[in-house]
């Protein structure tokens, strides 16, 4: 298999970026697009498409088997984990790697996701009293969001420095609403309606993009009921 | 004010913070990625603790006895007590924060696991690292807010800053910036495993490089039996790692089988009668690596779960399987999966005593990235509750650690330029998979000793290979077999190696000996 694979770079501290092309090959039918990001980058010399000698790739990956949601990126403009993008499902003849649009890039496929985080401190995602454990199955879905911002990369009304944090704080706000007592639910539905509820658009654009495939429509009906409707869990 | 610095946000990082929070402590939690990516969110079958809520008369006692057989008694029984006596306090605190753990009616659900006879693993599918991470972020983030808890994300750990022999506090870099900067106080290693060593061989994460352990191990901390690396019995081939494939499969009744002359055979029910399937992992790797050169058996081994219900599949386990068509096109209720062993765990690394204490005053380690606990082998579900409950020990001994004269807080440091790693790392871990399979031998081993002392002389600058050399070093001396370490040249058990294997760097060589066991 050989496949040509374009990445926007950029360099740390520099404003413009610029294009890249690789060629890479490989024996293996399974291989991903992390799997080609390391490759090429634990090749003695690295070498563009016009004999170059070039720096190493920077992205960044842990898992490689998506669990963690390190590796999201552009991948041929969809947002994606690329540990769980086999290159020879990719239909287009280049595979075009960019960073996350939606946040500020640190250099080549790094991006600075950190807004994430800070948003859910903002939002106060904590459970200030001790679960009731009676939601375990909408607990076990919404607990198993990555944090990788590929929601937030296609949401119309997600932008990084707005009111609105976004489906990944969705999914954690659907957590505790789940989870808590009585005495917290009142707290927790007011965060939700504030930060979530009039946040939303409704257009579920999110919806599919999951590399989780959270069932992010059930979580939002489900948050839905409890904090907007107030119907029984 | 007392500040302590911790490394690494995995499950141990974060319990060690959580706990300095809860006494009012503020620490500084340092990783390389957030959270979310750390290694601890693969964790997969469960967490164990003497909970007895399926009538089985269980108990820490019980626990404690099973952990300490598991690890071929090379475990610190103090510590290990204080592990099984804490464990169901800990479940119940996951519980608390709201861990979806399966239930059984109003009851904590338990699942058989290798190693132990009585139910005893608390499980959320077989996702249970990830959920219990998830909950504990939330927590974390409740002490953020009060900067009780300061992150130091996209850090990476360089050195320790050590004066007269104590450790003062620690050197970390931002990848972002390549700004180093010094954090004074007491350090908290809870770096992980040593993945890293060995590559793309490891069911681990490409984030646990080993680069902070072979950094102190340098300077002086000592490792406790580097040797014992675990190979868990059912793992699979994908793109760029081995992927586990939790023991929560045969924890539910899947069975190991091999073709012998062409028929189907279960080789652990009928060579191993009272565990079965079940047996400990290093068991159950050696057979493998064993009936497979066998003349009448075939090379590859099965996991077989068409025999598991529909309810198991659906509620218990259908993570799993989707991991296993996901990645392999194979459907576990259909067809039996080919497996291999492949490298899973360190029970070895920094030597900590049972308060989590090292060698270095003032200098702490939980979680995977020490020796304890798991002694020669680790008993699955032991792993995380490891972490937890070491994280909080750490924490509560730092806190206790006097208080210091030193400076506090932070200082900026000149920008330096990183030593990058290069492509040393393929034949460092080309030479350590030689060396350090699941049959050993001293040829074997000497080889790959050789092979590490070419490359440290033309990379004199490469901790890593000092690391890699100590644990084959380790291996070498170790001349008996227990647990992980199976040695065909020695493959009886002696007592007098019932004793922790100590590595440590002394003027600029490599010293090994054995201590005896508290």
């Amino acid at each position: 298999m050989e496949k040509e694979i374009k990445i926007l770079r950029k360099r740390r501290g520099e404003k413009n970026s610029y294009w890249q092309s690789f060629m890479y090959s490989s024996d293996s039918e399974n291989d991903t697009v992390a799997t080609a990001l390391k490759r090429l980058n634990n090749s003695e010399r690295l070498i563009d498409i016009g004999g170059r000698e070039t720096s190493k790739i920077q992205w960044q990956c842990s898992c490689l088997q998506k669990k963690c949601g390190a590796c999201a990126m552009r991948i041929n403009k969809v947002p994606r984990l690329a540990c769980d993008t086999v290159l020879k499902d990719i239909k287009e003849k280049v595979v075009v790697l960019e960073p996350l649009k939606k946040f500020p890039v640190i250099e080549d496929l790094i991006v600075d996701r950190s807004i994430m985080f800070e948003n859910l401190k903002r939002l106060k995602i904590w459970l200030n009293e001790e679960a009731a454990n009676d939601g375990t199955e909408d607990a076990y879905e919404a607990s198993r969001c990555l944090q990788c911002g590929c929601c937030l990369e296609v949401c119309p009304n997600f932008i990084s420095d707005g009111k609105f944090a976004g489906m990944s704080a969705g999914t954690l706000t659907a957590r505790l609403l789940s989870e808590c007592s009585d005495a917290q639910k009142k707290e927790i539905s007011d965060i939700y309606k504030k930060n979530i509820y009039a946040g939303c658009g409704k257009s579920l654009s999110c919806y599919g993009i999951c590399p989780a495939g959270i069932d992010i429509e059930h979580l939002l009906v489900k948050s839905n009921a409890i904090a907007v409707w107030k119907h029984r869990r | 004010m007392k500040t302590i610095t911790i490394i690494g946000a995995g499950l141990a990082g974060l319990s060690a913070a959580i706990t300095a929070a809860q006494q009012g402590i503020h620490c500084i939690l340092v990783s390389a990625q957030s959270s979310e990516r750390a290694q601890s969110v693969l964790a997969e079958g469960g967490i164990n603790a003497a909970l007895n809520t399926k009538g089985e008369k269980d108990s820490p006692r019980e626990h404690f006895e099973d952990t300490m057989k598991g690890g071929c008694c090379l475990a610190d029984k103090n510590a290990v007590k204080g592990l099984t006596e804490n464990a169901p306090d800990i479940v119940n605190w996951l519980r608390n924060l709201g861990v979806p753990f399966a239930l059984d009616g109003s009851e904590l659900d338990l699942r058989n696991f290798g190693g132990q006879k009585k139910k005893r693993t608390v499980f959320a599918k077989s996702s249970t690292g990830k959920m219990v991470m998830t909950a504990m972020i939330d927590e974390a983030r409740k002490f953020e807010a009060e900067n009780l808890i300061e992150r130091l994300c996209h850090h990476e750990f360089k050195e320790l800053i050590i004066e007269n022999g104590e450790c003062i506090g620690c050197l970390v870099v931002d990848t972002y910036t390549n700004q180093m900067q010094s954090l004074y106080g007491e350090v908290i290693l809870a770096t992980g495993g040593l993945n890293g060593l060995f590559g793309e061989a490891t069911t681990g994460t490409t984030q646990n490089t080993g680069n902070a352990a072979a950094a102190v191990f340098r300077q002086g901390v000592e490792m406790g039996n580097l040797e014992m690396i675990q190979y868990h019995p059912t793992t699979m081939q994908i793109s760029g790692k081995r992927m586990l494939i939790s023991e929560a499969a045969r924890g539910e009744g899947g069975r190991l089988y091999v073709l012998k002359n062409g028929e189907i055979w279960y080789f652990m029910e009928q060579l191993y009668s009272t565990w079965g399937n079940l047996a400990p992992r290093d068991v159950i790797s050696r057979e493998m690596a064993q009936v497979t050169l066998r003349d009448e058996c075939g090379e590859q081994v099965y996991l077989d779960m068409r025999e598991l219900s529909e309810n198991i599949w659906k509620n218990k386990l259908s993570d799993l399987r989707d991991e296993i068509i996901h990645y392999k096109g194979i459907d576990p209720m259909k067809e039996p999966v080919p497996v291999e062993p492949g490298i899973h765990y360190f029970m070895g690394g920094i030597l900590v005593n049972k308060n989590h204490q090292t060698n270095i005053d003032g200098l702490y380690a939980a979680g995977e990235c020490t020796c304890q606990y798991h002694g020669a082998n680790r008993l699955g579900g032991n792993s995380m509750l490891g972490a937890i409950y070491g994280g909080k020990i750490a924490a509560l001994s730092a806190i206790e650690h006097k208080e210091s004269t030193n400076p506090v807080g932070k200082t900026e440091e000149q920008e330096k330029e990183t030593a990058a790693d290069g492509v040393t790392d393929k034949y460092m871990q080309s030479a350590l998979k030689q060396g350090l399979g699941i049959v050993r031998d001293e040829k074997s081993i000497t080889e790959a000793i050789d092979e590490i002392e070419t490359l440290k002389s033309k990379y004199p600058q490469n901790d890593k290979l000092i690391l890699a050399s100590a644990m084959l070093t380790s291996a070498k001396e170790r001349k008996e077999s227990r647990g992980a370490h199976y040695r065909s040249d020695f493959t009886e058990i002696k007592e007098e190696y019932q004793k922790t294997t100590v590595a440590k760097y002394v003027d600029g060589r490599i010293d090994i000996s054995f201590r005896k066991i508290d």
